[in-house]
């Protein structure tokens, strides 16, 4: 059990660990790379759907506006040039005011209507960057994005880190560097949420999810908790949407921003474990892992052993919407508080196990008064 | 929609395009009711509706190939309109049997979960159902055989009138009509009425609300069966992510007529038909789609009841 206790800090672990073992792949760390950025992005999500539980159908929106904030901060094709650390900044400041700004006139909207205008708030911003040509390059994309790290670095020759191992990127945001930047930043906000999940302002938010109206008559602002909630996952969002672009050093085709990903976010927060920040990085390794490595591992298995192709349902990938909406669905039907429970929510959705203890206490009491003071007291379950 | 917008470019002025949209409206206002008779009675945002219609539509697709309508050349008028015929038959027994079998295997057992839960769930469904629409018939458009006539009936007026169009409003409105009467002078639509009002009243009352639910789903996935067969002979070309953005304009269109309101189903249809196909000739296609989420915003933020949503407290 203590092993498992401290998976997280064994996994960040081995895997900052990766790039030195002797298998390690240039290509594979790029793929972890990427995990690694919607990891952040889903810990964003978890903020405004786990810990506030405001269903949010449009997180893509951020990590786009991020993405797209870089771009327009660093490509040649725009007079700012600037480094990536004011770019992400940048990011991090645009999708969160525009969170803010478009969500205060809908936070009295009740859960589902709250749902569906947060999609058309993601798909109007997916149109927005699609249609808008002279600023965003329509489906090309921005690029090239090819900025130095730190103001007045430009850190594009790694040459000298190249001696170790003549695999390594020539550039910054080539592998293996991006791949630790990208982990250390994973980690810090690990680090940040725990502090935050136990401040004053997580607890408030906890409160505002399982009862607003009792959290309200308790003196807690409903609406500011949601603004913050907000700020603070569209804020990590467009974070990730910066290493998004770094990574690509493009901003690639806004397709890439649209309704499935939000969606696919939402499915990562929920198989994980609303509201815990382990099983959101389970979410994510899991239903990301399956879509962006395993699945070409696997084609390419078929391919070689079998032969066959061609045929969607012959793929593995064909099947990947199957998978993620049998996933939800049976998510939804047997466990519903996720892989890895957080334990309030837990509580919630199986009244039986307060139920339970209750019952155990009970008993507990007749037996004292009845007077059988030899009989043991039941556990609490 | 690209087929669509190339007629529209044939013809000219402001006329011709309400005209198109009030017929694409009705349209988008029979998947619109099956929302809202959905959401009236369990407050479930079906998601998966859409994907049903898609679903639809490939079996309209696969009956026309069936029957062998699409590969000869010349048809006689009484083999086309039996085609049509057995489409819009089979196609909504089928879009209402499914519908109820979800119901009944994935959304009963969540009856007393919270919405997020079902909503969720619905979501699922919809992923479950566009991926068994990509097996079916890939990933790109298919054509739908051309089975009705492009023949102008007005052709000195200026004004583009085809019998796809007659046949759009002559399916969609007195399908509509039924459903009214349906629901207003049956026991069983007195019962929906009765549940959607107040599902523990009506239970008390005796009404058997899971048997009601189950119709409710059977009726809101024969009208999106309907609207596919319709859809298919229409725009025809269908591909397995239509059902996504049509389900989205349908659910605006319910919400923009309240919620779970029937007439305001049928208005906020005819209005987003009209409001996108306007907006397609005078902004400009790309925008259009921004256009109609645009107004579910706005709806939802000032005035989330709809336009017919205040009027009557029943919510079917």
């Amino acid at each position: 059990m203590n092993v498992l206790r401290y998976w997280v800090q064994a996994l960040f672990i081995l895997l900052a660990a990766y790039p030195f073992l002797p298998f390690a792949e240039a290509n594979r760390g790029e793929q972890f790379t990427i995990l690694f950025i919607y990891s952040i992005l889903a810990l964003g999500l978890n903020v405004i759907l786990g810990y506030t539980g405001l269903l949010h159908l449009g997180i893509a929106a951020f990590f786009g506006i991020g993405a797209y904030t870089v771009g327009i901060l660093t490509v040649p094709f725009f007079p700012f040039q600037q480094s990536f650390l004011v770019a992400a900044l940048a990011a991090m400041v645009a999708a969160s005011v525009i969170g803010v700004v478009t969500t205060a006139p809908i936070l009295r909207l009740r859960g589902d209507y709250l749902a569906l205008v947060t999609l058309g708030f993601g798909l109007i911003t997916l149109y927005a960057i699609r249609n808008l040509d002279a600023i965003t390059e329509g489906t090309k994309g921005l690029n090239p994005i090819d900025p130095g790290p730190l103001p007045g670095v430009s850190g594009q020759d790694m040459s000298a880190w190249q001696r170790i191992n003549p695999d390594w990127g020539r550039r910054w945001y080539n592998y293996p560097y991006l791949y630790f930047v990208t982990l250390g930043v994973l980690a810090i906000v690990m680090i940040l949420l725990r502090n935050l999940e136990r401040s004053r302002l997580g607890r408030a938010w906890v409160a505002l999810r399982e009862d607003e109206l009792a959290a309200s008559c308790m003196g807690l602002n409903p609406a500011r908790l949601k603004l913050a909630a907000i700020a603070i996952g569209a804020g990590l969002a467009g974070l990730a949407g910066a290493f998004y672009a770094m990574a690509l050093s493009t901003t690639g085709n806004p397709q890439a921003f649209d309704f499935t990903l939000s969606m696919i976010m939402v499915c990562c927060v929920i198989l994980g474990g609303l509201g815990n920040r382990a099983g959101v990085l389970l979410g994510v390794f899991l239903l990301m892992g399956f879509d962006r490595i395993l699945t070409n591992i696997l084609d390419n298995m078929i391919q070689e052993n079998i032969g066959v192709g061609g045929a969607n349902y012959l793929k593995v990938s064909g099947w990947k919407l199957f998978i993620f909406g049998m996933v939800l669905i049976l998510m939804m039907r047997f466990r519903p508080e996720g892989l890895l429970p957080e334990k309030r929510h837990q509580r919630e959705l199986h009244p039986e196990f307060d139920e339970a203890i209750g019952e155990a206490a009970a008993k507990r009491e007749t037996a004292q008064q009845t007077g059988h003071p030899t009989r043991k007291p039941a556990p609490p379950s | 929609m690209i087929e669509l917008f190339a007629q529209t470019e044939t013809a000219t002025g402001f006329g011709q395009f309400l005209l198109l949209g009030l017929v694409i409206g009705s349209l988008y206002a029979l998947i619109a009711l099956g929302y809202t008779m959905v959401y009236g009675i369990i407050e479930l945002i079906n998601f998966a509706h859409g994907d049903l219609f898609m679903l639809g539509s490939f079996l309209a697709l696969q009956l026309a190939f069936w029957i062998g309508v699409s590969t000869a050349t010349d048809q006689t008028t009484v083999a086309l309109a039996g085609t049509v015929l057995i489409m819009l038959i089979l196609t909504p027994l089928f879009c209402a049997s499914l519908n109820a079998a979800v119901d009944r295997v994935v959304y009963r057992p969540l009856r007393n979960s919270p919405k997020l839960t079902v909503i969720v769930s619905a979501i699922g469904v919809s992923f479950v159902f566009m991926n068994l629409g990509l097996f079916w018939k890939g990933a790109s458009p298919v054509k739908f055989p051309d089975l009705i006539s492009d023949q102008n009936l007005f052709p000195d007026s200026g004004i583009r009138f085809t019998w796809k169009d007659v046949m759009v409003v002559g399916v969609t409105v007195p399908t509509m009509i039924a459903l009214t009467l349906f629901v207003r002078f049956t026991s069983m639509g007195k019962a929906m009425r009765a549940t959607a009002q107040n599902p523990t009243a009506a239970r008390l009352m005796g009404i058997n609300s899971d048997r009601v639910i189950a119709v409710t789903f059977a009726i809101g996935g024969a009208l999106a069966g309907v609207a596919s067969v319709v859809y298919g002979l229409y725009v025809k070309a269908v591909d397995y992510q239509m059902g996504f953005q049509n389900g989205l304009y349908a659910f605006t269109a319910a919400v923009l007529g309240g919620v779970g309101n029937i007439p305001g189903a049928v208005l906020g249809g005819l209005i987003i038909g009209v409001v996108g196909e306007l907006g397609k000739a005078y902004i400009g296609a790309k925008w259009s789609e921004a256009i109609i989420f645009g107004i579910l915003i706005l709806i939802l933020i000032f005035r989330p009841s709809g336009l017919l949503g205040a009027r009557t407290r029943e919510k079917v």
